[in-house]
């Protein structure tokens, strides 16, 4: 089972080791980990995809809430949340399949941010499955490399964590 | 830089304890910290990067202990922290003097004892280069400590100091280590020491939830074989008067863990000893029998626990932690309440009266005599249990400080002690070469106590150095050696699991320690009938100084009894010796 976690902590030196080193310690699996700073500078928030089945689950949550420089854990997977990823994808096209490549990324409402000569940049956001599908679509014109941000989340409607 | 004028000022000023600004550099600005937290004894070593905190520690009025390894450092701190209560400090270099904390450090971490360690580290402009003895002690002791700061900025002092002293002590102790680089103890800083601890994300839960407290209630008025089962948090929150109303009011039998042992009188009639892998057969057996298991500041190891499928199937368990990341992890837990052990059993105590007990502690009665405590006496072999026995009747009230081995589990389980705070042993990590360090600690907090430092061959020896600190500091601190010429406790898993093949583990003959004692200048007295253990216990005692008893005891006596690792708990062997 995965869960998303969202986690508030301290923006300050070393916090990221932390959490990582806490992972590691305990043999927890991280899926994906994004992090950056929120509304309040002094605030980041990371978001931890974390597979594990309910009782791993709690560990890994009150763990994270005995680090001190962890403010609040929250875990999403329960709640109603829009879930949004970003790739980059590095593929081979020339002439001869640009407009089939622009096509699909087009089917993707996914964006062409650089053309050269033999090669393509194509950014896509969405949720885990959009971005595994344009990938496999992608796959046979060769794909040169690709980079992702890792999962991050809200909830619905007015309430925040 | 030295001003001697700031200096001058600063300690007329320090004694009046004005909570006025004023200037100072970074060194004194620890020192004065410390000092408003009324840290009275320190224990490091110098080095290259703490020169100006030892310069300003030369004419505070701190004492400082000067061990002949960090490791000590760290451990006296540990020893000196779980003798009081108090947060014990340690201090050490950068490089390898911090490094050399480590195993000190995860010591204490692993039985939640409140140190903070202070380490010099090279200056901030060249963290990173790889500079002369430089080394990432943050990162290093990020996985062992409740929590770690590198320094940034010496105005920073005064807050970290504070905090690190405040979660040290709070909620679940730990160790904390502040990383100071050399730059910031020479800065001039507008001393100011704050008042309050201000932590959004940190705020442990004191009280327990009353709802949870009543339900714990509940299940323990109507249970007929409950077992409450105490660890080392019963200790560290002063919790022990309570425990002890608790199974008064109830009648309910009581055992602790190895950390737990003190929180409960051994002579009272409800005790059951310890339990767990060295512990008696009836602590054992009424865990597995039990109805209610009321765990109290204690944490399923698995020491105690044996094999978890096993483990106290017919019970209800009542789980009290400070730590809610306890909850849970190890077994299912049926009530859990979350919050101070002390806070929590004063709560409880106010919704239990007695529970239908009487047919359980007559079984439980039948248990103690037909499986009690005992060992072979020898008649011309030294028979450690009955070092242990001797110690008590000549000192009731010592401290016991142990190292790792046979002798530290033939402590816990011959030494009757009466209160908490006189049992102190590495039991989570279970560091050999802690006791003899820890001791010196334990010595310096409670100067009115005898302080035994129950000792092996192999353990002595981890150690041994110390045994300059105590002479030079005069702390008379009295060393047990059980000479069994054996890592004794290895030897015995060799003896059961590997076919007596003694693999690395005869350390016979290897020294004599009645001439190491005397070449640091200590007191060294051989024992080798057992005639002569009660004179030579009470020489060391009456000497007044340091003393080392080198007691040659029965080489290959087992612990006993034991449960196999890996067996339910009720599978406990018997292993004694004949003499
Ligand atoms: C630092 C460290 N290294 C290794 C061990 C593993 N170990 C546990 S008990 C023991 C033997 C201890 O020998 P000794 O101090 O002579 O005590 P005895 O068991 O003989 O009483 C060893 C090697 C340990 N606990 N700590
Ligand atoms: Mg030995």
């Amino acid at each position: 089972m995965k869960h998303t976690l969202a986690v508030l902590v301290e923006n300050r030196y070393g916090v990221l080791s932390r959490v990582a080193s806490l992972f590691a310690r305990r043999g927890y699996n991280i899926d994906s980990l994004a992090v950056g700073v929120t509304e309040d500078p002094t605030i980041s928030r990371m978001t931890i995809v974390v597979r594990g089945d309910d009782l791993v689950l709690e560990q890994v949550t009150k763990q994270l809430n005995k680090l001190i420089d962890v403010i609040r854990v929250t875990d999403l997977g329960s709640e109603d949340t829009v879930e949004r990823e970003l790739a980059l994808i590095k593929v081979n096209a020339d002439v001869n399949n640009r407009s089939e490549i622009m096509q699909i990324a087009d089917i993707f409402r996914a964006k062409i941010i650089d053309v050269a000569s033999k090669s393509m940049v194509i950014e896509v956001t969405g949720d885990e499955n959009k971005i595994r599908a344009i990938e496999q679509l992608l796959k046979p014109f060769g794909i040169k490399e690709m980079a992702r941000t890792g999962k991050i989340a809200l909830r619905r409607g007015p309430k925040s964590v | 830089m030295k001003n001697i004028n700031v200096y001058e000022k600063y300690d007329q000023q320090s004694d009046r304890m004005t909570g006025r600004t004023e200037k100072m550099t970074g060194a004194r600005a620890i020192i004065e910290c410390l000092y408003r937290e009324g840290v009275d004894t320190i224990f490091g070593y110098p080095g290259g990067q703490v020169l100006p905190i030892y310069d300003a520690l030369y004419d505070s009025k701190i004492r400082h202990v000067l061990v002949r390894h960090e490791q000590s450092a760290a451990h006296a701190a540990d020893g000196y922290a779980r003798a009081t209560g108090k947060v014990g400090v340690c201090l050490a270099t950068s490089g390898p003097g911090a490094t050399n904390l480590v195993t000190g450090i995860a010591t204490a971490n692993m039985d939640s004892i409140p140190i903070v360690a202070l380490t010099g580290q090279v200056p901030l402009s060249m963290i990173g280069n790889d500079a002369f003895q430089e080394a990432n002690i943050t990162g290093i002791t990020l996985p062992i400590t409740k929590h770690n700061y590198l320094l940034q900025d010496a105005n920073d002092i005064p807050r970290v100091m504070k905090e690190a002293f405040h979660i040290a002590s709070t909620g679940r102790p730990g160790p904390v280590l502040i990383d100071i680089p050399k730059d910031l103890t020479t800065e001039l800083i507008d001393f100011h020491y704050p008042e309050t601890v201000k932590l959004r994300s940190y705020n442990p839960t004191y009280e327990g939830n009353i709802q949870q407290i009543k339900k714990a209630a509940e299940e323990i008025l109507r249970s007929y074989k409950p077992v409450i089962y105490a660890g080392g948090g019963v200790i560290s929150a002063n919790a022990s008067e309570y425990l002890r109303a608790l199974a008064e009011k109830v009648q309910a039998p009581v055992t602790t863990t190895l950390t737990g042992m003190g929180a409960f009188p051994v002579d009272h009639p409800l005790f059951l000893g310890m339990l767990g892998m060295h512990g008696t057969k009836y602590a054992n057996y009424s865990i597995q029998e039990s109805d209610l298991i009321i765990a109290v500041g204690a944490r399923f190891d698995d020491r105690v626990t044996g094999k978890i499928r096993s483990f106290a199937t017919n019970a209800k368990i009542i789980h009290i932690d400070v730590d809610p990341a306890e909850i849970s992890k190890n077994v299912r837990v049926d009530i859990p309440i979350v919050g101070n052990a002390r806070k929590v059993l004063e709560d409880l105590l106010k919704y239990v009266d007695k529970a239908p007990t009487d047919d359980w502690l007559q079984r439980i009665a039948h248990w103690k005599r037909s499986y009690p405590m005992h060992y072979i006496g020898g008649k011309d072999n030294i028979k450690p249990q009955y070092i242990i026995e001797q110690i008590h009747e000549a000192c009731k009230d010592a401290i016991i400080v142990t190292e790792v081995g046979q002798h530290q589990m033939w402590a816990a389980q011959y030494f009757r002690f009466s209160e908490p705070r006189t049992f102190i042993s590495s039991g989570g990590l279970g560091t050999m070469g802690f006791g003899f360090p820890a001791s010196i600690g334990v010595k310096v907090a409670r100067p009115d106590k005898v302080v035994f430092d129950i000792s092996g061959d192999g353990s002595f020896q981890m150690s041994s150095q110390e045994l300059a600190t105590v002479v030079q500091e005069n702390i008379p601190v009295i060393i047990a050696i059980f000479n069994n010429g054996y890592l004794g406790m290895v030897r015995q898993w060799q003896e059961l699991f590997f076919d007596k093949r003694y693999s690395y583990t005869c350390i016979r003959n290897s020294v004599d320690f009645v001439k190491l004692a005397e070449a640091y200048g200590a007191l060294g007295l051989r024992v080798t009938q057992p005639s002569e253990v009660r004179p030579a216990i009470e020489q060391a005692i009456a000497s007044g100084r340091p003393t080392l008893i080198d007691f040659w005891v029965e080489c290959e006596e087992n612990v006993s009894p034991m449960v196999p690792a890996g067996a339910a708990i009720n599978e406990i062997l018997d292993l004694e010796r004949k003499a």
